[in-house]
């Protein structure tokens, strides 16, 4: 008879085999408390000290570390799910096809026209400013030089940041604008040799200078109430903001706080405008031309150009 | 147990790599699968608690370094989710069949809102509304996902109780 063999006996009184325990049953409770404490406590100085050494120190080194290490990994499963990606938003895209061609047939002729006015004004203004001789800040595109990049991570839906795949070695700074080819998506607000936190446009903590194409009216883009929806605050009542207004990045207006963004990067278009008795300032509703849920690749913009700073 | 910790360790990283790549991204009916938590939970009812919280503040450290988040954040947060679930899985979740899903449905709810309590008293953007409302379809997303997580885990941690045993009859 085989040795792992159990025999039975009907009547007798053999013991039935215990099944194995999990290892930490047999370990005392307390043993088990001081493993959870050590832990939690750990997890709660390292939360400690990412919040005090801010953007530097050896918390930020471990990050460093960690997104060095993961990078590569994410880049290829970025590239292996990205297929599949592609297929679902096409078919997703079936769904309002029709009605957004005709759409974009209407928007692409007012473009013509406005595309052969705008040639002429740049011309013209181009001429003016060699006449006049005028220092400017740095201008976009002309003074900036594209860093093209892919998102390699997202955050958290609790936090409108994601990770792309360059660093300060591609030249890459703190508060580097980052751009698709629709506009304007966010900024750096963290970054490793290899690889960068951008904080999007939809943040909390974001605010970019930005100004009415038509009217010049100003404002401050902030993030809106819904997913993917912006606000133009601070636009006083008596500027004539309308609905379909393309709203783009300010650029310095002031020598003494200078803009981290150029000016003249598009943001989104006013889809409401309005003003109650008692606020200060027009509500403006903004629909950002790029889709945030849907970032793929993206450009961040170097410029070695100083800008103007306050004597 | 060092094979086990060895294949957990491997599984979790390709979870997590798919989770912040992949799956961060994935938005259903307003709802954001979070696998990473499904395998944790999955491993810490195979595996018991304090297997799991150690698995948990591990993965949750390294996620934390993938999105350049606060660090320790989801280390705190899958520790106690790893911890709680593995002694439900040693306790009264044991041989239930229902404990992996049971469990997910919990323990996704704490999580976001415990993500949700954590962040509003680190004074970090913590939006209540958008959360709540993507609750009920994270969590149904989540129940999907349980189902071929937990039959790969299984079949990668094999249950301790499994001890093949033959009884013959005499007489």
């Amino acid at each position: 008879m085989p040795r792992n063999r159990v025999t039975a006996v009907l009547g007798s009184s053999v013991p039935r085999p215990r099944p194995q325990p999990f290892p930490s049953r047999n370990r005392s409770t307390l043993r088990r408390r001081v493993i959870l404490g050590v832990l939690v406590l750990l997890s709660l100085v390292l939360i400690t000290l990412s919040f005090r050494s801010g953007s530097g120190g050896p918390v930020h080194s471990v990050k460093g570390a960690g997104a060095t290490v993961l990078r590569p990994f994410e880049v290829a499963a970025e590239r292996v799910a990205r297929p599949f990606r592609d297929v679902y938003g096409y078919f997703a895209s079936l769904v309002h096809v029709k009605r957004e061609n005709s759409r974009l047939k209407q928007q692409v002729n007012e473009l013509r026209q406005k595309e052969l006015l705008g040639q002429s004004a740049l011309e013209q203004n181009r001429e003016f400013r060699k006449q006049l001789k005028f220092v400017d800040s740095p201008r976009f595109p002309a003074d900036y030089a594209p860093v093209n990049t892919r998102i390699i991570s997202w955050a958290t839906e609790f936090e409108q940041q994601v990770a792309i795949a360059a660093g300060s070695d591609s030249g890459i700074k703190q508060d580097t604008p980052i751009v698709t080819n629709y506009g304007l998506v966010g900024r750096v607000t963290d970054l490793t040799g290899s690889s960068a936190q951008v904080t999007l446009l939809t943040d909390e903590n974001s605010a970019v200078p930005a100004r009415d194409q038509t009217t010049g009216a100003i404002g401050l883009v902030r993030h809106g109430q819904g997913e993917n929806s912006l606000l133009l605050d601070f636009v006083r009542k008596e500027s004539n903001v309308q609905e379909g207004d393309v709203i783009v990045t300010a650029g310095t207006r002031s020598k003494q706080y200078p803009s981290l963004f150029p000016g003249g990067i598009a943001i989104g278009v006013v889809t409401s405008v309005g003003q109650s008795d008692t606020a200060l300032y027009k509500q403006i509703q903004i629909d950002p031309y790029v889709d945030f849920s849907a970032l793929d690749a993206v450009t961040a913009l170097i410029t070695h150009k100083r800008t103007p700073k306050s004597p | 147990m060092p094979a086990d910790a060895a294949k957990t360790a491997g599984l979790l990283f390709l979870v997590v790599v798919v989770q912040l790549s992949v799956m961060a991204n994935v938005d259903i009916l307003g709802g954001h699968p979070n696998l990473l938590l499904v395998t944790l939970v999955c491993v810490s009812l195979l595996r018991g608690a304090v297997f799991g919280a150690v698995a948990g503040f591990c993965v949750g450290l390294l996620a934390d370094t993938g999105v350049f988040g606060t660090l320790g954040f989801t280390a705190l947060l899958l520790t106690l989710a790893g911890y709680w679930t593995g002694r439900y899985g040693e306790t009264t979740g044991r041989d239930r069949a229902h404990a992996p899903l049971l469990s997910i449905a919990v323990i996704t709810v704490l999580y976001q809102i415990s993500a949700l309590v954590l962040r509003y008293m680190l004074g970090e953007p913590a939006p209540a509304s958008h959360i709540l409302a993507a609750l009920a379809p994270t969590v149904l997303l989540n129940l999907i996902l349980t189902v071929p997580v937990y039959a790969l885990t299984r079949r990668l941690l094999r249950p301790r109780e499994w001890v093949t045993r033959e009884v013959r009859l005499l007489g």
